[in-house]
């Protein structure tokens, strides 16, 4: 029966799409509209072939891992695609000649830079934690995702976003506020996926057969709970019309300003940080084979974290516009937010006492310390550059850029090739990777590959900063813009490497675990329910 | 510490934590946000500032389309040096009707909060075209393409309509002549005597890219040719504490 109700929703939004498109005002809102008439009409005939059939049985009593088996495949594909599109706007920004001619108004760096960050946040991060986090859950939990396929609903939900929004920007259609370029109809559509994902998430936890919710649920859900939130305030939009990708924002100027790096400032927080601890609290300690190393520094650092971060986003706009009141504020926030960032860093550090020795012999222990490494880091140049005076100097540079990718390369994709690394071969079945070597060159190359970048981009961010204020005797302004663009040349293309280098690690890595899924030797499946593994 | 033991209620309780976590991460955002709905002095008071005219409005969304924003920032800080090179500090009401607004975050280009005048619309011609023939060092793409793109102003009086749904002060003369006024600003010759009427006389009127028909990069450039011409400073006062 409800494969009937399934089929008359799906076969009228594949109609309804088809008039949208139809009546399209603009080619990326015609594109995307075809795109979802598509996506509808091969689940209808998914559907179909199904309706009717003796239904398949689910062992209850089983997790449910093909939904993350997905995930892992999706994760290492969306990375690929979001380093290479990193290192190509790297050449871009080196040589313009890159803006090709014939690609012109589709292919230039304006386009491809939120295509870019949308890709290695959205796609790899976001299909990263959402693959992780139906992993942990269940684990930990000792329980099947709740919801039968709704975790599929949100797993191809999520990825169709994705498409969406990714050739939005290429043909046109964009809010123009970062991290959060779609426009109106994907951004509803995005609200749905992830109202699904909570739901799955915690109707596994409600079901769990184990008193406790383990700590890294406690951030997978302040995670998936405040990215709700954000994503919604942020995009209130009006659309000029329901056939046009056009909208136009409720809020404008400084609270427009201040709503985009509430939530600019928290999609790092949260989407970045919260959720990405989630993986250091289940990932570290199974593979460290140690318990977590202090349950009472996991609690006073959750709650310290998740109140303070989300008080740090006007330390983007110190020296604008936006009253002095709320830049102080904001500045205050990021500086105390130092403190519970660290409490993470130790937890996830100190979990290796008594296994330090590990580091020598286990190239996934490695990448995932460095990972937390990268985040100790990172979370000490946040604060120091929230700094009203520092910041009067990094802010507009590429000084911002490297601070970022110090984050997003060190500590997300560490924390995530380590994750997959150890997925990979209980997800298939098999007694261990393919080849350990290989994981090895990943981290070293990664590892140069980061270095090459945070090091381009101090350089060149902190001369650029000082070249735009340096005044002459009489006080007149030594640069000229044109000068500082100029003298960071061989830094871009130091920057440009080091993406070549993270790749390149990215690639070997997607090399492996296919590998390991062609080749490695099988075990016997270790899929049942495992109280408090 | 004992009051750590009272946390297994939160642990052993899914809604109660969702419930907590939700109320300790909205604490931030209400204070620092919703304040600025009501602080009579977040946007200064000041004379000049005027909705975009329909044209300018046009090339205000080919700019966000093409992703301008990512390299070039519209807000000057009050430091000697962007004094200096930009001209007066940017004021909040300068973007009051910027929806959404378009400060930027990044300086790969120079800021445009005040380009407005400071080049000849020529020179926009050229360095849309090749960037590089008139600032070699330039790292900017081409945009030669915006124009042979022509615009007939179709939907723009949708486009004002919805503006002044989020409180942009269009008047129903201003919507209703949408795209009258959007082509009245590039033809000098015509009538344009309702554009001046509805938008002031410092209203740029004129063939901005130099061909026939109203391109992107007619739009694009009458856009630019306004940025930060508006408020009259003459008028303005800083509040001392803001």
């Amino acid at each position: 029966m409800s494969n009937y109700i399934k089929l008359v929703v799906l076969g009228l939004v594949a109609l309804l799409a088809m008039i949208a498109a139809n009546y399209g005002r603009d080619l990326a809102y015609q594109v995307n509209f075809i795109t979802i008439a598509l996506a509808a009409l091969a689940t209808f005939v998914f559907v179909l072939r199904r309706t009717g059939e003796p239904e398949r049985r689910v062992d209850e009593t089983q997790y449910m891992d093909d939904v993350i088996r997905a995930g892992v495949i999706a994760t290492s594909g969306w990375a690929v695609v979001g380093f290479l599109a990193g290192t190509f706007i790297a050449f871009q920004l080196a040589f313009p000649q890159l803006n090709f001619e014939w690609a012109e108004g589709y292919l230039n760096f304006g386009k491809l830079r939120p295509l870019h960050t949308s890709a290695v946040i959205f796609a790899f991060g976001g299909n990263a934690l959402i693959m992780t986090s139906f992993y942990v859950v269940q684990r930990t939990s000792a329980a099947r995702l709740w919801g039968g396929n709704m975790a599929w609903f949100v797993f191809w939900g999520y990825n169709l976003f994705i498409v969406l929004a990714a050739t939005g920007y290429i043909l046109g259609a964009t809010q123009s506020k970062e991290y959060a370029e779609p426009e109106w109809y994907v951004d509803i559509w995005l609200t749905v996926v992830w109202l699904a994902y909570l739901a799955v998430f915690m109707g596994t936890l409600m079901k769990r057969r184990e008193p406790h919710i383990y700590v890294a649920n406690w951030f997978y859900l302040s995670f998936i709970l405040t990215v709700a939130m954000l994503h919604v305030f942020n995009n209130l939009s009006i659309p000029v019309s329901v056939f046009g990708s056009k909208s136009v924002q409720v809020f404008s100027g400084v609270q427009d300003a201040m709503t985009q790096w509430w939530y600019g400032h928290n999609a790092v927080g949260f989407f970045l940080t919260a959720g990405f601890l989630g993986m250091m609290y289940y990932f570290i300690p199974k593979q460290a084979e140690r318990p977590v190393f202090s349950y009472k520094l996991s609690i006073i650092h959750f709650w310290a974290l998740i109140f303070i971060y989300i008080w740090a986003g006007p330390h983007h706009l110190h020296y604008t516009a936006l009253p002095d009141w709320a830049s102080t504020l904001g500045m205050v926030f990021s500086i105390v937010l130092w403190m519970p960032s660290w409490g993470g860093m130790i937890n996830g550090l100190m979990t290796l006492a008594g296994a330090w020795d590990k580091l020598r012999t286990d190239p996934i222990i490695r990448m995932m310390v460095i990972s937390v490494g990268f985040y100790g880091m990172s979370t000490f140049e946040g604060p120091m550059m929230s700094i009203r005076a520092v910041n009067s100097l990094s802010h507009y540079t590429d000084w911002t850029i490297g601070h970022v990718h110090s984050g997003a390369l060190g500590w997300n994709g560490m924390i995530t090739f380590g994750a997959l690394y150890f997925l990979v071969p209980k997800l298939w079945n098999k007694a261990s990777l393919y080849s350990l070597s290989l994981v090895s060159w990943h981290f070293w190359l990664a590892t140069i590959g980061i270095i090459l970048y945070a090091a381009s981009m101090w350089v060149t961010g902190i001369m650029e900063g000082l070249m735009w204020r340096e005044v002459d005797a009489n006080g007149f302004l030594v640069n000229s813009f044109a000068d500082t663009v100029a003298a960071k040349f061989p830094m871009y293309v130091v920057r440009g490497l080091g993406g070549v280098l993270y790749l390149t690690g990215g690639i070997i890595m997607c090399y492996n675990l296919w590998m390991t899924v062609r080749r490695a030797p099988a075990v016997q499946a270790a899929n049942q329910f495992v109280p408090a593994e | 510490m004992a009051i750590l033991d009272k946390h297994a209620v939160l642990e052993k309780n899914v809604t109660l934590l969702a419930i907590f976590a939700f109320l300790v991460v909205t604490i931030g955002g209400i204070v620092q946000i919703a304040p600025l709905f009501w602080l009579e002095n977040t946007i200064e008071d000041v004379e000049g500032m005027r909705p975009y005219t329909p044209l300018e409005l046009a090339g205000r969304d080919i700019y966000i389309r093409e992703g301008c924003y990512v390299c070039h920032s519209q807000m000057i800080r009050p430091m000697r040096d962007e004094v200096e090179r930009y001209g007066h500090y940017s004021l909040a009401a300068e973007s009051k009707y910027d929806h959404p607004f378009q400060w930027g975050s990044k300086r790969t280009g120079p800021d445009l909060a005040r380009v407005g005048g400071r080049y000849s619309d020529d020179w926009h011609v050229d360095h849309l075209r090749d960037p590089q023939s008139v600032v070699p060092e330039s790292v900017m793409p081409k945009y030669g393409f915006l124009e042979n793109r022509i615009l007939d102003g179709e939907y723009i009086e949708d486009t004002l309509r919805t503006h002044r749904f989020v409180g942009v002060p269009y008047s129903d003369e201003m919507i209703e002549n949408g795209q009258a006024d959007f082509k009245a600003q590039i033809d000098p010759d015509g009538d344009t005597d309702g554009l001046i009427a509805r938008y002031g006389d410092k209203v740029q009127i004129r063939n901005f890219d130099g061909q026939p028909g109203i391109s992107e990069a007619d739009a694009l450039i009458a856009y630019l040719q306004m940025l930060g011409t508006l408020v009259d400073f003459s008028t303005f006062t800083p509040d001392a504490s803001r």
